[in-house]
């Protein structure tokens, strides 16, 4: 392929899959030499795929890779870093216990010929670097004292010292302050004008428009778009290339009518344990009634989780506000005051924190209501697998036997075995925390009629979600949070999916 | 052919098992004597006791260091108090001991040690390694404050009864371990209690997300520790009929091999009590034919590290995809 100009890399016809999900599906971009090519989307829309195949940490995929008309594949990171492409991960990868100049050179120090590290010129061309990046930090200071701002600066460092010629940047507002934000825009600006391209993926618009010089838009693991001149782009248009897709025979939640409220929050707040002044989440207010469905929107970061996990007494220490469960005030310290008040939480990492993978269906099945299953003070084997056979009939779990364990089960079958664990606690109200994350097509199609079928038997249901489709799909209302607080509140009527994205990037 | 297979896998320890036995019997004529399966019952107690209670922490994601210390101490204290008695300077008064009185007053103390192993590991999160390596060292250091580092010895014949009498046709060390066994095995396959130390060494985060109190398990499950390794102290100091400064050194690493061979995984949530009883008589049965051969103790240590090599690589095999 010939050389275009002003294009440093071009990506074509990219494919990915995992097992049976499409994370990108043909998807096609260009980076243009020395401008910032900022990739929008929704979460799940496939940036984070992208990029990790640009950067070379997935070497597997369908597609070509052309780096100034010249066919490239990656093997690994380090491959691509040859190359001249660095990524700047949102988690920050830096060894906290050593100096910014062993960072940096992490991998390939320098040393004299007996094989001792020539710490001098290290840090001689590691404070060079820092000044290119207009930075006067000591190369010595350990990672560990650094602000999240100047470790990012480090990371940069990282990336000039490989000579890249494009910098990937993954969120990079997400952890810092403002005049941080100020300090890394302007060294994004000196990069452009040394000739480097940067890829940036973010969906702070707001903070977006002030850096970005052309636009991506990436949409359920397909292109959707480009606006090649920025500033003719308004926010409406950056929505619009975000969502705005046609919504066909997607589910639908029946509507019932709903009982007495179930559960009501006052003005929950949590504040951030090192810094009280400051909120992951603030003045949050919601209630939901029996055999309702309150979808919570919010993308990454917004506080979603922190929202859920407060309520379910893991954060008790430091929050503050009221909790109602059928009109009586509840304190919730533990999760066992959680579970006793009627409250149950399918976390979002099911793997992590939903199941014990090595053990049985049917331990995890009776894992939160273990008192059920025991008999004159010992564990009723029988009771346990009548237990779990009821709910694997009920939510049709796909297995052999109670007794297989349950890191042999799909991902949607998993989830539903934690589903199971919290229906035996008979909850009042349950929180459903990214129900759908990582199972494919069909298994987000049973689990939205369980949501649906559990409503209509009184539960209420609080179902946390960052993809849009899906929230719509099940919600009988939709509160959107976004940093630390509620931006947005809708109801069937009013739901669109370019107002709802337009108060969850606030 | 993958049931041939996983039936192999799981009675892998008793296959070793059954062909050392058969091994030792072709190449000695007193290993296959009931005499020697008494002495091997016997000289297993003891690391049977104590490996119980390594199961159990190590199930729960823990590791014990400090058994060996905690056996010396608490022997130490029961024997003490029942020879000497314990006088109180300060408000001039003096408590004689009888042999139940001082075998409690061990067992307490092997339970407080434990408990505070606990407590340091759940309120301070110090990592089970180093807070049982402090206890080691603690333990240890008070065994010989309180001896003095003189063995203490002549503790009379109905306390000798518990380490080298016999009770209907058993030794009474057996009995002990025996009871001691069955009772855990009863508490990690039907109680609550071992349920949740099977959570918590699977997934502590599930386990505490699913409203299970991971502190009160884990102080448990340490005192436990600290409890058995008293029962084990109090079987040798009577079996020697006196109790050493350095009773038990080393002790921890026979433990916690017997718990590998056994089976059980060191990344905790996987493992069994019987695993562990069969653990601990690979190692009994092959100490005892290794002496019985004329092996030389030197030999006997480097095949004992051998076979815990052997049955780490085989369990490492059956489960893949762990870590």
């Amino acid at each position: 392929m010939e050389k275009k100009p002003g294009i440093f890399l071009e990506a074509q016809n990219i494919t990915k899959k995992f097992g049976g999900i499409t994370a990108l599906n043909n998807v096609n971009i260009n980076v243009h030499t020395g401008k910032v090519n900022a990739i929008v989307g929704e979460n799940g829309a496939g940036k984070s795929t992208l990029m990790k195949i640009l950067s070379g940490v997935y070497p597997d995929y369908e597609g070509d890779l052309y780096l100034n008309g010249e066919k490239v594949n990656f093997s690994n990171p380090k491959d691509a870093m040859k190359k001249g492409i660095a990524i700047m991960h949102q988690e920050l990868n830096l060894i906290p216990y050593l100096s910014i100049a062993d960072n940096i050179f992490l991998g390939r120090e320098l040393h004299n010929a007996l094989g001792v590290l020539d710490s001098k010129k290290m840090h001689k061309k590691t404070k060079e670097l820092l000044e290119r990046l207009n930075c006067n930090l000591n190369p010595k200071t350990l990672v560990s004292e650094l602000r999240v701002g100047e470790q990012q600066l480090v990371e940069i460092a990282k990336a000039l010292l490989e000579e890249a010629k494009l910098v990937i940047m993954d969120e990079p507002t997400s952890a810092i302050s403002d005049s941080e934000i100020e300090v890394l825009f302007k060294i994004i600006a000196s990069l452009k004008e040394q000739g480097v391209s940067i890829l940036y993926i973010s969906h702070k618009l707001d903070k977006l428009r002030l850096i970005a010089d052309r636009y991506i838009g990436l949409r359920d693991g397909n292109t959707v778009g480009t606006i090649e001149n920025a500033k003719e782009a308004s926010k409406e248009d950056l929505i619009r290339l975000m969502v705005g897709r046609d919504i066909k025979n997607i589910y639908k939640k029946d509507s019932v009518d709903f009982g007495d409220e179930v559960l009501r929050i006052e003005n929950i707040c949590l504040p951030k344990v090192i810094n009280k002044s400051t909120f992951l989440l603030k003045d949050i207010n919601f209630s939901v009634k029996k055999g309702e469905v309150l979808g919570l929107f919010g993308l990454m970061g917004a506080g979603r989780t922190e929202l859920l996990e407060t309520l379910f007494g893991l954060h008790s220490k430091i929050m503050s506000g009221k909790i109602y469960v059928e009109n009586k005030e509840v304190r919730i310290k533990s999760v066992r005051d959680a579970i006793k008040n009627g409250i149950g939480l399918v976390p979002e990492d099911r793997k992590e924190d939903g199941l014990v993978l090595g053990m049985e269906i049917s331990k995890n099945v009776s894992m939160a209501s273990i008192n059920n299953v025991v008999k004159s003070g010992f564990l009723s084997t029988k009771l346990e697998a009548d237990l779990s056979k009821k709910y694997i009939e009920a939510l049709k779990i796909k297995t052999p036997s109670e007794k297989q364990l349950s890191k042999n089960l799909s991902g949607g079958n998993q989830q539903k075995v934690v589903l199971a664990k919290w229906l035996a606690t008979s909850p009042k109200v349950l929180f459903l925390d990214e129900p759908t994350r990582g199972i494919d097509v069909n298994a987000k199609n049973e689990i939205y009629h369980l949501i649906n079928n559990l409503a209509k038997k009184g539960l209420g249901i609080v179902v946390v979600s960052s993809e849009l489709p899906e929230i719509m799909a099940i919600s009988d209302r939709i509160l959107v949070l976004s940093d630390t607080r509620i931006t947005g509140y809708f109801d069937q009527a009013s739901a669109n999916e370019e107002a709802i994205m337009k108060a969850a990037v606030v | 052919m993958t049931d041939i297979k996983s039936t192999l896998v799981k009675f892998q320890s008793i296959i070793a098992l059954l062909v050392l036995c058969i091994v030792l019997t072709i190449l000695s004529d007193r290993f296959f004597t009931l005499e020697n399966g008494w002495n091997i019952a016997r000289q297993i107690s003891i690391n049977v006791c104590i490996s119980v209670g390594m199961t159990l922490v190590i199930l729960a994601k823990g590791i014990d260091l400090s058994v060996g210390s905690m056996l010396a101490f608490s022997g130490a204290v029961a024997a003490g108090l029942l020879k000497f008695g314990l006088e109180i300077p300060a408000i001039n008064t003096f408590v004689g001991f009888t042999v139940f009185g001082a075998i409690l007053a061990g067992v307490v103390v092997g339970g407080a040690l434990g408990l505070f192993n606990g407590w340091m590991i759940t309120r301070f999160k110090v990592p089970p390694f180093v807070a049982t390596l402090a206890m080691l060292t603690i333990a240890r250091g008070a065994t010989m404050l309180w001896t003095g580092g003189f063995p203490i010895t002549g503790l009379g014949e109905n306390f000798a009864f518990i380490g080298t009498g016999w009770f209907l046709g058993m030794p009474m060390p057996v009995w002990i371990t025996a009871i001691v066994v069955v009772l855990a095995v009863i508490i990690t396959n039907k109680t609550k209690f071992g349920r949740h130390i099977y959570a918590i060494g699977g997934n502590e985060s599930a386990a505490r997300l699913s409203g299970i109190n991971i502190n009160k398990v884990k102080i448990w499950v340490y005192t436990i520790a600290g409890i058995l390794a008293a029962v084990g102290g109090i079987i040798l100091t009577s079996r020697l009929d006196s109790a050493q400064p350095n009773a038990g050194m080393s002790y921890e690493l026979d433990s916690i091999a017997a718990v590998v061979i056994g089976g059980t995984s060191l990344s905790g949530g996987r493992g069994s009590i019987m695993g562990t009883v069969q653990g601990a008589l690979i190692i009994g049965v092959l100490n005892s034919g290794l002496v019985l051969l004329n092996v030389s103790p030197f030999w006997q240590q480097v095949i004992k590290g051998l076979v815990i090599l052997v049955a780490v690589i085989m369990d490492r095999l059956n489960h893949p995809h762990e870590d």
